[in-house]
């Protein structure tokens, strides 16, 4: 099938297999999956501009189905998800100005593409640490008889809670509180950083960047997992169609192939969204470790063979 | 007790399996009015959305945005609706 606006000539099952794929991902682990999607794009022959730009547009479908599907499970907190909304939009922008001005500048590809393996292989090597510990500081700890039966969606430890106590105890005006994520006072500044941070990286690379919010929100504000989840999809929306508007401003988006890959995103993110109630915090953390490594093989492949993943 | 335990692993197991049914249900008629959508979009817009993104690019970008935020949260409204509709012949 020719898609006349990219000239591309794509079969369009690849298109929805590849969406249904990334939806799973998306709706399972509160990612955009751009790092998936874009590289899936590009082996196609979709221009590399259009591969950025289209891709972002499909992300907003996904992430609107999932994140619907997460709010009827209840796992957004949308008082938190709002307050986010200023810190992500100002760092999409950052981000994408960062960028702009980083072109001048010579061997920057390198530069920049270390420092994020650098910090995608961190993230995987901190969340396996982590997940190890608290599974077995939950199998070492004895269950109480009379303790309520929690569904696993609602059974969330972590063995680094004290990371996120101190960011809450941090006296820094004006506060809020979070009762649907059982926080009961945080500094605003606290979210809008981890926000900002979150924006920052998707201007920067493209995509959602959930492979960054998501343990940000998690260890960093004590958000439980599947909250995290539902949260940072409803942030991704936001992120991804501010990023789809300019892109398709600029003449960079697909919406054809954007609504293909949808058709099997949409599904994969029902799936991948339901099955969030069958799995505990840390196991949800444990199966999110491969992501920031494929995302950093994908920048290796791009460094070492001079074509970016992206 | 133990048939009491019996009784309660019965209808735990009746609750997924229905939960299951209905989720399946839903994805079904989900499934068929996103493909459909597309077609609709394809057939009927296609050369049109082409003459947008090269005339009037603006235009091209809010029907982007709009296009597939309806693909999302049109169809899911609209799934939800027609369940509503099944189920309680379903129930009967």
């Amino acid at each position: 099938m020719t898609f006349l606006i990219s000239g591309a000539h794509i079969d369009p099952v690849y298109l929805m297999g590849v969406g249904f794929i990334v939806g799973m991902l998306g709706g399972f682990f509160g990612v955009g999956g751009s790092f998936l999607a874009g590289p899936a794009l590009f082996a196609v022959g979709v221009p590399m501009n259009f591969v950025v730009g289209t891709d972002l547009a499909h992300i907003v479908g996904k992430s609107i189905v999932a994140a619907r599907k997460h709010r009827s499970l209840g796992n957004i907190d949308m008082k938190l998800g709002g307050i986010m909304v200023v810190g992500t939009i100002g760092g999409v922008e950052a981000g994408a100005q960062l960028i702009q001005v980083l072109k001048r500048t010579a061997h920057i590809d390198v530069a920049v593409g270390l420092t994020f393996i650098i910090l995608l292989l961190g993230i995987s090597g901190f969340m396996t640490w982590e997940s190890i510990k608290t599974l077995r500081m939950q199998k070492a700890r004895p269950v109480s008889k009379t303790a309520p039966l929690l569904a696993p969606s609602r059974r969330d430890h972590s063995a680094v809670a004290h990371i996120s106590r101190a960011i809450h105890r941090i006296k820094l005006p004006p506060y809020v509180s979070l009762p649907v994520s059982g926080i009961a006072r945080v500094s605003i500044w606290a979210i809008l950083i981890v926000s900002f941070v979150g924006g920052f990286f998707s201007g920067f690379l493209g995509g959602g960047a959930g492979y960054i919010r998501m343990p940000c929100l998690i260890y960093l504000l004590g958000i439980p997992t599947h909250i995290a989840v539902g949260t940072d999809l409803f942030e991704i929306i936001i992120s991804a169609g501010y990023g789809t508007i300019t892109h398709a401003l600029k003449g960079n988006v697909d919406i054809l192939i954007a609504l293909v890959m949808h058709t099997g995103a949409a599904i994969g993110a029902q799936i991948g969204a339901t099955c969030t109630q069958f799995f505990g915090g840390p196991r949800i953390r444990m199966a999110f470790i491969p992501l920031p490594l494929i995302g950093a093989a994908i920048l290796i492949h791009g460094l070492l063979t001079g074509h970016p993943g992206k | 007790m133990p048939g009491a335990q019996r009784h309660v692993g019965g209808s735990v197991k009746r609750e997924i399996r229905n939960s299951l049914i209905s989720f399946l249900v839903e994805l079904l008629i989900y499934g068929v009015l996103v493909v459909g959508y597309f077609f609709l979009v394809l057939n009927f817009l296609g050369d049109w959305l082409f003459r947008l993104f090269e005339h009037n690019r603006h235009f091209y970008a809010f029907m982007a945005l709009a296009l597939i935020v309806g693909q999302g949260l049109v169809l899911e409204t609209l799934t939800r609706l027609l369940l509503g509709f099944i189920k309680p012949r379903t129930d009967d």
